[in-house]
């Protein structure tokens, strides 16, 4: 019976969640973390069933208070939510266990009710992005994960925290306008806001001046959601100064929930013809995304803060995934739904071991962390390894991914776009050589020696999750096909072909 | 703090008709317009106005930090709650009409939902009330 029940379940779980670590936190606040690791755990398993089912069944619905839809709210689980949902998920499971000590040393004491109480809140918003049919229930969780990261990322002890997050939330509440406003726009012209239903009644109205702003509108939203190039100056900030477990869920669990919607807005509520043939946007999009590819990589190179660097890498790295939607073939767009699996996991790895090295020896800088790999040999090993993969270097998953962006850019005849993975490898290259060198081939620098030759390997709590998300970076690398068994009947479903 | 008579006056013989005001919008938010969200908003403001009035340690007498984590966690509660219940008596989430209740099913649907409201009303004004307190700096203590 209560396997019928797992679509809402996922989502209802972390809010009972967050109440019990809410009043937990106070008879005690150690019992705090075995709440939410809980939480997120039995969600990771929830989400594995689903994603079973619905390789077995198809599509999963549940209406929402038994009212059909489109009169009430439909959870929708098709095999692109239910892969996105167990990545996400899957990270949440690690950073929550990661969190456990780094945050230890990053807020204060008495906060720590509150940070896996917004925790959970987060996971709340995020799953119910992924499994929500309805449009303006996918807006309504956007508002909650996007309020509870802006809560997180102002909670660390630095001051300049305070100012990252309010640009973060300007930002946040300028895109949420946009996407709202869209939603609007829709709801006018066609009276119904269940996904299902508006892909139905939407292809005669293509040519309506309302239905092509909204469209425009939702892109505006996403792209600042997703700090697609031009529109990512919050983005650096806000991975900078926030803790570092806040940290790697934004990389992992924000950033891809806002490319899950946007893909989700693309494909299911548009259709591919509209957003190839009658607006030719992903052209725009094509263009954009190799900018966003070329211009944060180059911008990484030239930083000097090891997080800040990773943050223009992600940007960089969004615009992979950007790209291989744009590109619109079927062997694309497989790549850049991949890429959404694979940033996650190389990201979270290397955010991870930036706030380990913080964490044992203090050190932001990536002058400073030369000869740190022979005081911290399995940390620095684990950087190798997910930096091999943000090159692309095989048998890695970020060589996959890569290579499907580029093959479907062949196929489609877009050379200039293979040219621009190339050249970003590249410069990828240049920027995690520089660190790599720096932790291997350097001598301590004698300001920072003190710091170096006393930092040691994290705590276990802290190192296995480092571990097993760079092993992951292989694994997913070699077992690519477990992956693609998933997305490819759902990109086939969209677009046809192959 | 200097008080004005007329403020705390005017400021004590308005609170409670606010408070009333705002049951009346959350148990009329199901059938009308208003609802919990509205309605805690409107009970909140009651002991805002208090804190204006009186000082933020007046306020904090009346309302604990205590009090506004545990009516916030609550009111999640009785959302939750009432959504699980429905999925144990053998409807979906808040499937309000499977509930067994000795009523015609329109009517459970109506108090149920309002219970749900309920429930969101007393989180909501327990998260704003303390969003002020937050905010508000004690001039006392300045």
């Amino acid at each position: 019976m209560i396997a019928d029940h797992l679509p809402v379940l996922v989502v209802v779980l972390p809010l009972v969640g967050a109440v019990a670590t809410l009043l937990a936190g106070w008879a005690d606040r150690r019992l705090c973390f075995p709440i939410a690791m809980a939480t997120t755990v039995i969600q990771f398993c929830i989400s594995l069933v689903l994603l079973s089912q619905v390789m077995q069944t198809g599509p999963l619905h549940y209406n929402l208070g038994n009212w059909l839809p489109p009169w009430g709210i439909e959870y929708v689980i098709d095999q692109l939510n239910g892969f996105v949902l167990a990545v996400i998920l899957f990270l949440c499971v690690l950073s929550c266990l990661y969190a456990n000590r780094s945050i230890l040393s990053e807020i204060d004491e008495k906060k720590i009710p509150a940070f896996y109480t917004v925790l959970l809140l987060l996971v709340t918003g995020v799953c119910g992005i992924a499994v929500t049919g309805d449009l303006f229930n996918l807006y309504v969780f956007l508002e909650i994960s996007s309020l509870a990261a802006y809560a997180l990322v102002a909670i660390g002890r630095e001051k300049r925290a305070l100012i990252s997050s309010f640009t973060y939330l300007v930002m946040g509440s300028v895109s949420a306008c946009f996407i709202l406003l869209g939603i609007g726009h829709l709801y006018i012209v066609t009276g119904t806001l269940n996904m299902a239903d508006l892909a139905r009644v939407l292809p005669p109205l293509y040519g309506s001046t309302v239905v092509q702003t909204a469209f425009i509108f939702f892109i505006i939203g996403l792209s600042i959601k997703t700090a697609l190039f031009p529109l990512h100056l919050w983005l650096p900030d806000a991975y900078r100064y926030s803790p570092s477990a806040v940290t790697v869920l934004l990389s992992t669990i924000v950033s891809k929930i806002g490319v899950y919607a946007l893909i989700r807005i693309l494909f299911s509520v548009f259709t591919p013809s509209f957003i190839i043939i009658d607006i030719p946007v992903m052209e725009v999009f094509c263009w954009l995304a190799a900018a966003a590819i070329i211009g944060g990589s180059v911008i990484a190179i030239a930083q000097t803060d090891l997080k800040r660097m990773l943050a223009y890498s992600s940007v960089s790295q969004m615009g992979y995934i950007l790209l291989g939607i744009g590109i619109a073939d079927s062997i694309a767009v497989t790549g850049g739904i991949l890429h959404i699996l694979n940033h996650a996991v190389m990201k979270g790895c290397l955010f991870m071991i930036a706030g380990a090295f913080i964490y044992t020896s203090g050190i932001r800088s990536i002058e400073d962390l030369r000869g740190i790999a022979r005081t911290m040999p399995l940390t620095a090993a684990a950087f190798v390894i997910a930096a091999a993969s943000m090159i692309g270097i095989p048998p890695t998953v970020g060589f996959m991914s890569k290579w499907f962006i580029a093959l479907g850019a062949l196929e489609s005849g877009q050379w200039i776009f293979v040219l621009v993975i190339l050249a970003s490898s590249l410069l990828t290259a240049v920027y995690f050589w520089k660190v790599i060198e720096y932790m291997y081939f350097r001598e301590p620098v004698p300001a920072c020696g003190e710091a170096i030759t006393s930092a040691r390997d994290p705590p276990a709590g802290m190192l296995a999750p480092i571990l097993v998300l760079a092993a992951a970076c292989v694994l997913f690398g070699i077992f690519v096909s477990i992956p693609l068994e998933i997305i490819v009947p759902f990109v086939t479903g969209i677009l046809g072909g192959t | 703090m200097k008080q004005d008579v007329v403020i705390r006056t005017v400021c004590r013989l308005v609170v409670p008709f606010i408070q009333l005001f705002a049951l009346y919008v959350i148990i009329h938010g199901a059938s009308s317009a208003g609802g919990g969200f509205q309605g805690g908003v409107i009970f909140a403001s009651a002991f805002i106005l208090i804190g204006i009035a009186f000082g933020v340690a007046d306020a904090r007498k009346r309302i604990s930090e205590k009090c506004t984590v545990l009516f916030s966690a609550c009111g999640l509660g009785i959302y939750a709650g009432i959504g699980i219940l429905c999925i144990v008596f053998g409807g979906n989430f808040l499937g309000y009409s499977f509930l067994p209740l000795p009523l015609p099913v329109p009517e459970i649907r109506g108090l149920a939902a309002e219970a749900v409201e309920i429930g969101i009303g007393i989180t909501v004004m327990a998260v704003m009330t303390s969003l002020f307190f937050d905010i508000a700096v004690d001039e006392e203590a300045v």
